[in-house]
This record gives structure tokens, C-alpha cells and sequence, in this order.
């Protein structure tokens, strides 16, 4: 099978992907201990750096937003019930058998149908539902602090139990994803490429019969 | 150029991302030390009464001191004749009863009980003089005792059951020459041995707060700020700010922190938050008996046991009655933690001649109203006082006893050790009903927590609140707590989401591992 070295992981999207994963897990470190989970730096330095962690994620996510705006990579999250089913058999039987990916990796379509889906997932539900109630957290105060009486909100219960339920499944994605990481061509492809951003992938074929759903290329895209 | 851009972008974040973590603090505000400042200038008396002829003479009575007090200061005893320090009680309205008439004259307590009956005894703590038993002129300005708080010499004393009067050895001359300003030794002389004793009442106002460091109390240290009582208490026309719980019910004239320090006096914003629903106090005050005892229980039911015919009493190793055959069983408590509750300033009380319906287990004396859905409540700490008193089980009523006599036989308790008898005195002078008999009951008592405020360092820590066990607030249930509460379904559903991650990620991987050897062993065979 013929290979090709490509420049999978850009420069921005690694240096998103990985400060992400850094700040995921130090608030998920510090959140636990604000929820009264674990001790570790304190509660009141739990909460002085959730907080600075928080604002800097949200920095990056906007951030990560221009870019994937600009660079039309937005259109790699678009779900599709396609090859979901093949990607299903695959994971339960097929990579047992050492079986092919039902699809091929490429710089156009570097997630499964399945990752599309769990990514879509977490960036329109997971991720914007901790930012709002996170920023709540932070500010539900204010209304009554400046006397807005309309806009008070009485209880932090709803607030904080949805955070936790968010954090909580953050966590049950970090598992998962930490060991799908081994599943690529070899065990550290994967990791191999989110690192360095290259990655060893099969030139594409004519005869590919079960491909990639194609959606419109980026435009402002030209790989070297 | 797009390396260049991505590197650009790495570097601003880099940067962003810096500032926060690293930004300059604010500027400690001045406000402290403009307040230090401002502590630090000590007035000082505008005139020396030493010099003045009228006083250059000596007095019989206390009440030619006051006569010639009232000479020049020909207004001043209006103002005294008004306040409750004088009246013994304060006009309160109390929701769902009206307008009330609160004071000592009316209130209960799980102490003493009262001083309905007492008056002669009780008058030591009264700013008036000749005080009887059949109660007292409050019109008779002449009888208002000036000099109980103006006596620069720390010498005037209240005489026991005297009806108010001075000790009778005292040189009231000199005394008068040397009035000024209140100072702290005027008021603790009152208000530190609330009770019949040091710190008895309170917990927070003691005899160790007339000479006490900055660890008793942080602004009455006299290594530190040494501010008086009426530097809080500030006073105008002598109506002092700041009143006790115990005997009213409307959230007015308070002695609070904020026109000193401020609504949002902290650098940390989320500290500032949480004054929208926490007392100063909450956290600056962890504990309060800090030097000398408090107590902390009295079990009337207990009085009443005698020695060979003799009333005796037990003391603690540090010599706190624990039982006194008048007074029945006491229990102590030195560095107590307060009970903590929702307050708004008004409170409801238990007043003489109120009845509970049958099968009442405890009677709260001075309920303190408050929830976390009330905007006006926060949470205070509160020294909560509990007893066992004697109550008439036929009226439901608490039983005002009589309990000083002047011989025995006059059945008063405390010297004839009778309680049908010093119920039926007691409740015959206050004009209430008694059955003829006597049970004892559970009563409470609280006591908001205001002094001993401590140093900086030494306040309340966020984890002593905000955690899973036995924090400070674990009796405050209707409000989410962060680090506290939680959700038992998203507790379970979590942790549940976990666990299938896990054994689901294991499980899978045992089963490529195997796959994976047994086709090399194929492969190899």
C-alpha cells in the first residue's frame, strides 16, 4: 500500500488541541476540588486558578473559532449518518480482525463519521453548555449586585449541578479519547501526528469504494 | 508567511494567557490605612470639669450629682429619659403581633429568667437610681445615674440590691470632677458580666476586652487600634447605635461594619460577593469566648438539692459554677465555634405571659428571621444559648419565678428553695395565672455574634464552609453551597459514565491485545 507523508495537524490546530487538552484537565483538577471531590491545591486556590483557566480557554475558543472559521475547517465537524453503522462494526468486530478503517484518513477529512459526530456533539452542546454555565457560576450575581431585580437568579443549584454533569462528561470523553488515540494505523500514529503534524497516510485511490464523504473544500487551503 | 502568522498567533496567546495568570494585583487600597489613620486621633475633652465651681463641693446623694449635672447640661436628660437604656424598653413592631413593648420589664431569658421581681437586684445594671420593687420612676430625671457612664476614675460602683445606688463609701465629689466621654471600662462594667458574671451572657463581651490584644478583639486591642465601644457604637443625643437581640425585634439602629469598611471592602471580587448573603461577622469572627468562659447551658430543673439542709455548689477546674443548688446545672465553653443562621434583622419574640399550645418540646425566646430567599437575610453567626426552665404545663406559659428575697420565707428560690411557692410569688407579681404546677421545658436563646473580631490571618477559611463533612454550615440546608452540595443523580450518573469509560476502554483493549497475539501466533504457525 503506498503511503505519502502529509501535513495533517497544522501549526494553530496542535498548539489548540494540546492547550485544550492541558486546560480540559486542570479544571477538571480544580473543578473536582471546588465540587468537594478531591483536595489538592486548596479551595480557594481551586477557585482562583478554575477561574483563570476558564477565562483562558475561553481565549483560546475564540480563537479556535476565528480559525476555523477562516480556514473553513469548521466544515469537518458537519455530522453525517453515512459510514456510521460501517465505523460501529468496526469498532466492535473489525479491529479485532485487523481490518481496514472503513474510511481513509485525509487532510480533508481527518475525522470518522464517528468522531464527527462525538466532536459535533461537544463543540454545539458540551462545550458552549460549560462556557454558559460556567460564565454564570462566575457572574450570576451581578443582577442583584447592581439591584437589576428582573434578572436575578435565586438559586446556583441548577447552575452549578449542570456544570458538574458537563465536567462529567468531559471526563468520560477524556477516557475514551485517550485510548481511541491507539487505534490508528499503528497504536502511536495518532499521537504521533497531533504532536508533529504529520502523519503517514494512504494516497488516495481511484477505486476507493468506500470513501470519505466529501464536503466542499476549504478554499483558502492549499497543501504543500 | 503562514508560519509566521501561526507564530504570531502562538506568541499573542502565549502573552493573553500570561497576563491573566500573572497581572499585577491591585493596589492594596488606602481605605485601611485612611481608617487607621483616622482611629489613631484620640479625642480629646473639650472642657475639665475639675474646674468648674459647681462641682467644687461634695454630694450627699447620687441625685444632687445629677441635679447639678443638669444645671448646665439643662437638655441632656431629655435625651437620657428616652432611651432604652433608661426605659428599659424599646418600641418594636413585630410582624403578625403589632406594636409591642419590648424589655426587660416584659422579655424572657433562659438565664435568670427575668427581672420581673428581681428589680432591686437587677437595677445594679440600670442607669437609674433608686429603683423599688414596685418598679421605678422613669420621669424623675434626678434619677438618672450619669456618672455610671461619665466616671473617668474607674472607681464608681453600683452597690448590690441596692436599687441602683452607688456603693456607699465612695467619694462622689471626686468622681464628678472627673467625667468625660465614655470609655470602655463604662460600658463593660454593664455589658461584660451580662448574667451575674463575666462574658455569661454574650461570649463576645468580656472582662479580658478591657486590657485585650489585637488576638481578643482586632479593634480594641490596645496593641493595636484600641478603639472604644462608642467608636462602633457611634452615638448621637445619647441614642448609641447598636442593640441585642434578645430584647428587639426591628431591623433599625444598627452598629454595623459597612460605614467604616465599606459594602465591598475586600480585593478579591468573589470575597465581595459573598457580602450579599454572608455578615461580616460570618467569617471574621471564627470563634468568640476566646479568653474566659461563656455559657453555654442552664438546667433549672436541677436547683433546688441541699447538703445536710445547706445550698452548696460544684465548680470546674476552672472555677465555673457547674451547679449551684439556686441556680441548678451550668455547662461552660471557652474558643466556641458559633451556630450559624439567616438573619434580617428582625426577630420575634417570646414575651411574658405568652402561651405555647401543648406538646411544644422547645420554646425559642428570640427567633431570628431569615432564609436564603430572603435578599435582606445573611448568614450570622450566633452564639445560641439553651436551658431547661420552669413552665406551667396547664397555661403554657414559661414561669417568671420569684427568685431574690430579702429574709427567708418570703418564698423567693433562692432562699427558700420552693418552687411551687416562687412560681405562685413570681406570676402573682406580674399579674400572669399559675396552675400550681411546675414542669421544666427546653427553651433557646440567641445571641448574634459581634465581637472578638479576629486578625486578618486568623478568619474563617473558604474550606471550612465549603466542604462535603461537618463544615461551618452544614445547618444551613436551603441553598446550594458550592463544595458542599451536590446532585446525588449526576453524582451517581457520573460517576457510573466513568466507570463504563473505563471498563469499556479496558475491556476493549484486552480484547485487541489478545486478537492481535493470537494472529502472530497464527502467523507464526
Amino acid at each position: 500500500m503506498i503511503t505519502n507523508t502529509v501535513y495533517v495537524y497544522r501549526a494553530f490546530e496542535r498548539f489548540w488541541h494540546w492547550s485544550q487538552a492541558l486546560l480540559i484537565m486542570f479544571l477538571a483538577l480544580t473543578g473536582f476540588e471546588i465540587h468537594g471531590s478531591i483536595t489538592f491545591f486548596g479551595f480557594e486556590d481551586a477557585v482562583a486558578y478554575h477561574n483563570v483557566a476558564a477565562y483562558a480557554l475561553i481565549i483560546l475558543i475564540v480563537f479556535a473559532i476565528f480559525w476555523h472559521l477562516t480556514t473553513g475547517e469548521w466544515r469537518q465537524y458537519i455530522p453525517s449518518l453515512t459510514h456510521v453503522r460501517a465505523y460501529m462494526n468496526y469498532y466492535v468486530f473489525g479491529i479485532f480482525r485487523n481490518e481496514p478503517h472503513p474510511t481513509r484518513k485525509t487532510v480533508l477529512t481527518k475525522l470518522n463519521p464517528l468522531q464527527k459526530l462525538v466532536y459535533f456533539g461537544l463543540k454545539t452542546l458540551i462545550i458552549p453548555g460549560m462556557l454558559i454555565t460556567g460564565l454564570l457560576y462566575i457572574f450570576y450575581r451581578y443582577p442583584q449586585r447592581h439591584g437589576i431585580e428582573a434578572l436575578n437568579i435565586e438559586s446556583l443549584e441548577i447552575i452549578a449541578v449542570l456544570h458538574t454533569a458537563g465536567a462529567f462528561l468531559l471526563l468520560g470523553f477524556l477516557i475514551v479519547h485517550l485510548y481511541l488515540m491507539t487505534t490508528g494505523e499503528s497504536v502511536f500514529s495518532n499521537l504521533r501526528a497531533m504532536l508533529t503534524g504529520y502523519e503517514q497516510l494512504h494516497e488516495e485511490e481511484e477505486d476507493q469504494d468506500v470513501n470519505i464523504v466529501i464536503v466542499s473544500a476549504p478554499t483558502t487551503e492549499k497543501q504543500s | 508567511m503562514k508560519r509566521i502568522t501561526g507564530i504570531l498567533t502562538i506568541v499573542a496567546l502565549t502573552v493573553l494567557v500570561a497576563y491573566t495568570v500573572f497581572a499585577p494585583e491591585h493596589a492594596p487600597p488606602s481605605h485601611m490605612a485612611e481608617l487607621r489613620e483616622q482611629m489613631k486621633q484620640k479625642p480629646s475633652a473639650s472642657v475639665d470639669h475639675s474646674l468648674f465651681p459647681q462641682l467644687q463641693r461634695s454630694f450627699a446623694r447620687p441625685q444632687d450629682v445629677t441635679g447639678t449635672c443638669i444645671s448646665c447640661h439643662n437638655h441632656r436628660h431629655t435625651e437620657v429619659m428616652q432611651s432604652n437604656h433608661w426605659n428599659w424598653e424599646r418600641e418594636e413592631y413585630i410582624e403578625g403581633r403589632g406594636v409591642v413593648y419590648i424589655g426587660k420589664k416584659n422579655a424572657v431569658n433562659n438565664f435568670c429568667i427575668g427581672a420581673m421581681g428581681n428589680e432591686q437586684s437587677c437595677a445594679k445594671c440600670h442607669i437609674g437610681l433608686g429603683m423599688t420593687e414596685e418598679g421605678f420612676s422613669y420621669t424623675d430625671a434626678e434619677n438618672i445615674d450619669c456618672l455610671i457612664c461619665h466616671d473617668q476614675t474607674d472607681t464608681y460602683a453600683k452597690a448590690s440590691e441596692q436599687g441602683g445606688a452607688p456603693d456607699p463609701s465612695l467619694d462622689l465629689g471626686t468622681i464628678a470632677r472627673n467625667v468625660g466621654r465614655p470609655d470602655r471600662d463604662n460600658c463593660g462594667v454593664c455589658h461584660f458580666f451580662g448574667g451575674g458574671g463575666n462574658n455569661v451572657k454574650h461570649g463576645d463581651l468580656e472582662m479580658a476586652m478591657f486590657q485585650g490584644t489585637r488576638d481578643v478583639d482586632v479593634h480594641m486591642g490596645i496593641d493595636g487600634m484600641d478603639m472604644s465601644c462608642i467608636d462602633c457604637h457611634t452615638t448621637e443625643n445619647h441614642n448609641i447605635a447598636g442593640k441585642l437581640y434578645s430584647l428587639s425585634s426591628m431591623n433599625r439602629n444598627r452598629a454595623t461594619c459597612e460605614p467604616c469598611h465599606t459594602e465591598l471592602p475586600h480585593d478579591d471580587e468573589i470575597l465581595n460577593e459573598h457580602t450579599l448573603k454572608v455578615a461580616c461577622q460570618t467569617c471574621h469572627i471564627p470563634t468568640y469566648a476566646k479568653v474566659n468562659a461563656t455559657k453555654t447551658h442552664w438546667d433549672w430543673s436541677t436547683a433546688g438539692k441541699l447538703k445536710d439542709g445547706e445550698p452548696y455548689h460544684v465548680e470546674d477546674e476552672d472555677g465555673n459554677h457547674t451547679y449551684l443548688s439556686t441556680k441548678g446545672s451550668f455547662e461552660w465553653g471557652t474558643n466556641l465555634q458559633p451556630e450559624y443562621q439567616w438573619f434580617n434583622g428582625t426577630a420575634s419574640h417570646y414575651l411574658l405571659g405568652d402561651t405555647v399550645p401543648p406538646g411544644t418540646e422547645r420554646i425559642v425566646l428570640n427567633e431570628l428571621h431569615g432564609s436564603y430567599a430572603d435578599e435582606d437575610s445573611k448568614i450570622h453567626p450566633v452564639k445560641v444559648h439553651r436551658a431547661v426552665q420552669p413552665y406551667d404545663p396547664a397555661t403554657g406559659m414559661l414561669i417568671m419565678p420569684k427568685l431574690y428575697g430579702d429574709a427567708a420565707g418570703d418564698s423567693a428560690f433562692w432562699t427558700d428553695f420552693d418552687w411551687k411557692n416562687a412560681s405562685r410569688a413570681g406570676m402573682e407579681h406580674a399579674g400572669l395565672p399559675f396552675s400550681g404546677e411546675v414542669a421544666f421545658i427546653e427553651t433557646e436563646m440567641n445571641w448574634p455574634v459581634n465581637h472578638m473580631v479576629a486578625t486578618k490571618e486568623n478568619t474563617v477559611q473558604c474550606i471550612e464552609c465549603h466542604t462535603r463533612e461537618d463544615g461551618r454550615l452544614a445547618g444551613l440546608t436551603d441553598f446550594y453551597l458550592p463544595g458542599r452540595d451536590y446532585s446525588p443523580v449526576v453524582e451517581t450518573g457520573g460517576a457510573a459514565i466513568l466507570l463504563l469509560s473505563f471498563l469499556g476502554v479496558v475491556i476493549h483493549a484486552g480484547v485487541r491485545i489478545g486478537a492481535s497475539r493470537r494472529r502472530k501466533n497464527g502467523a507464526a504457525s
